[in-house]
């Protein structure tokens, strides 16, 4: 992807910025782009009706979009240089919060502003731990991974929340334009990112506070704050996906929702080439790194490979774009 | 308890600081008999019944045994997402060759723990690549080969010595405990006495420093995770003694609760200090919440939901990673 949004040539990581010229640096920028293209042409030949509107939009790119969209919240915070373990947590709550507020009477459009603000309100918990009192990011995450499943459980009462209510659902299963909403959202919140990223001073000093804190500080920049927004918009596209994944099944399962996001979203951001040290940030990268692992999956799963197999697959794939991130340093 | 400390971290503590300095160190300590005693006079007898006790301790050797690996593998500044995964995988190993008897399929179940942590600790090490991925990529390695072991759905023991094993009683304490008590031990004296001990503080404080002291960094980091990876190995076969079965989807999220009983028991998680008795005693607090819990609910009266217990356990961490911010400003400022 040409778009790929590195440091700014002008940022302290632009130093660490790897040759593109090396095939190891092409292979760490374009690699899962590659695997991409080659899985689609693999299953353009040899899945039937594969290149059909419905398998690309509602199948592949569907069952992608929750987790490419918490993935780009993670971008966000581990282009500061910190991990958000507390996603999938947040989601649960956001989704029972949500869930609660409509089959307590609430209009939809105001449920969700109150799930988002919940979920938000997380973000600042978490961003006041690591900003505020220099907590390491996963202890500071990992506290509301633990403690915000039971938050989310003591919600539902560890029971099933089922609702109808067609404005929630719509997050879930409308579709605008025949695109199916979680996609519309995934494009949307890519292209929001993509552009702040790119043509905003937030962008600029959020790749400076990654490259080099103490740097950035120097120069003026608020690191402190920058780092408060990465992890109060990671906060708050979890709680957005715990909202739609609530919708596409009607009902709210604390015990289960958003349940091992995090480490997925982590895999789609590695395998995008992004350093876990900060300083960089792919957007493009992270929805093609999402979306690549689990067309991988399936493409693997529909071949009769057993499940199992698939997820080791998974795991080698992530250990070589480790190498290759290495390589090209 | 026995805390080390790397030599370059120690320096005078600020008057001020040292009640924080106790707090961090044995604050888990102090918590966990206040929770005891807590215990023993609200519900009485039967909490300290040695039944109640037993249960307990058996129930708490296989986290106890995952949380020192993750001590060791946090004391050098990295990371061991995998245990969880390598624990089923383990289990898995250890219950299909129960049959086999109880040695050889424990030695199974500890040997293919290592290597699946000499994996990591080779990628780590002498390949540099992060401990965070590294182990991440492990857990869905070392999960799905446990599941396809498996079959995808639970292995049964034969039973025999295996599974006897997990019913074993030494002095009224299960032995699964026994022993969980002599590796910490044995884990104590190796930190504080060795220079196995020495080299992983000294890598966890300053890597390079270490590199330039001519310290065997590289195999210092190996050595960990292989234990780590052993550790969590053994697990699954206690897993595997004393329920009779493991399922594939055993050991899932041991990992973080390893690591929040790490630094509940006082070992800074950026690596240089730690405190082996202390993961212990992060251990056996964290789960006794659970077990408060269960007392408090059978005695009638308040009932009390038991998701209170992660989000009790989540604020139990809460509190003691704003102890050690205190604590490390603290001396921050002194060095100063």
């Amino acid at each position: 992807m040409t778009e790929t949004a590195t440091a700014e040539p002008t940022s302290p990581a632009a130093a660490r910025r790897p040759g593109g010229r090396s095939w190891a640096g092409f292979a760490r920028r374009y690699g899962a782009a590659a695997l991409l293209v080659l899985l689609l042409a693999y299953n353009a030949f040899f899945t039937r009706n594969f290149l059909s509107w419905q398998t690309l939009m509602d199948v592949q790119l569907r069952q992608a979009a929750p987790v490419a969209i918490v993935a780009l919240g993670m971008a966000l915070v581990i282009a500061t240089g910190g991990i958000d373990l507390s996603v999938g947590s947040v989601m649960a709550i956001a989704g029972q919060v949500g869930a609660l507020t409509v089959l307590g009477g609430l209009p939809p459009a105001l449920a969700v502003l109150l799930a988002l603000a919940v979920a938000a309100a997380c973000g600042v918990f978490n961003g006041t731990l690591v900003v505020r009192y220099g907590v390491q990011p996963i202890i500071a995450t990992l506290i509301l991974f633990i403690a915000g499943r039971g938050i989310a459980q003591l919600l539902s009462g560890g029971k099933l929340t089922g609702f109808r209510n067609p404005g929630l659902q719509f997050l879930g299963l409308g579709r605008i334009a025949g695109i199916p909403m979680p996609v519309v959202l995934m494009l949307l919140v890519a292209a929001v990112l993509w552009f702040v990223v790119r043509y905003t001073g937030y962008g600029r000093t959020l790749l400076a506070t990654g490259g080099n804190a103490a740097a950035a500080r120097l120069a003026g920049v608020r690191t402190g704050r920058v780092t408060m927004v990465a992890y109060i918009a990671s906060a708050a596209l979890a709680g957005l996906v715990g909202l739609v994944v609530i919708g596409i099944t009607a009902a709210s399962d604390a015990n289960n929702v958003g349940l091992g996001v995090e480490l997925d979203a982590i895999a789609a951001v590695a395998v995008s080439g992004t350093p876990l040290t900060g300083g960089r940030i792919s957007v493009v990268g992270t929805v093609v790194g999402a979306v690549m692992l689990r067309l991988l999956q399936n493409t693997l799963i529909a071949q009769g490979v057993p499940r199992e197999i698939a997820q080791i697959v998974t795991g080698v794939v992530i250990v070589v774009a480790l190498f290759l991130q290495r390589r090209a340093r | 308890m026995s805390t080390s400390t790397g030599s370059t971290t120690t320096a005078a503590p600020a008057r001020s600081g040292r009640i924080g300095r106790v707090l961090q160190k044995q604050g888990a300590l102090i918590a966990l008999v206040v929770l005891v005693v807590f215990g023993t006079l609200r519900y009485g007898e039967s909490f300290a019944t040695g039944f109640n006790v037993q249960s307990v301790l058996a129930d708490d050797a296989k986290y106890a045994l995952v949380a020192l690996g993750m001590c060791f593998v946090i004391m050098t500044g990295g990371i061991d997402l995998s245990v969880g995964s390598v624990a089923a995988l383990g289990g898995v190993v250890a219950v299909q060759l129960s049959g086999a008897g109880l040695v050889p399929a424990v030695l199974a179940a500890v040997a293919v723990g290592a290597a699946a942590g000499l994996v990591n600790g080779v990628l780590i090490a002498r390949f540099r690549l992060a401990p965070f991925l590294v182990t991440l990529a492990s857990l869905l390695v070392a999960r799905g080969l446990a599941l396809y072991l498996a079959d995808a759905r639970s292995a049964v023991a034969q039973p025999g010595g295996f599974t006897a094993f997990g019913a074993w009683k030494l002095l009224g304490i299960p032995v699964s405990f026994w022993i969980v008590a002599l590796l910490f031990a044995v884990g104590a004296l190796v930190l504080d006495r060795t220079d196995f001990g020495r080299n992983v503080l000294a890598v966890g404080g300053n890597e390079d420093a270490a590199r330039l002291m001519g310290l065997p960094v590289d195999r210092t980091k190996v050595a960990v995770y292989t234990l780590s990876g052993a550790l969590a190995g053994t697990a699954g076969a206690f897993l595997g003694a004393q329920t009779g079965s493991v399922d594939a989807a055993a050991g899932q999220g041991w990992e973080l609760s390893a690591i929040a009983a790490v630094v509940v028991g006082g070992t800074l998680l950026t690596g240089g200090v730690g405190s082996v008795l202390g993961t212990l005693v992060g251990v056996l607090l964290l789960q006794l919440i659970f077990n408060v819990i269960v007392f408090e609910n059978s005695r009638g009266g308040l009932q009390i939901s038991s998701y209170w217990e992660s989000v009790i356990r989540g604020a139990f961490l809460l509190v003691v990673v704003l102890l050690q911010v205190r604590l490390t400003r603290g001396r921050r400022a002194a060095l100063a």
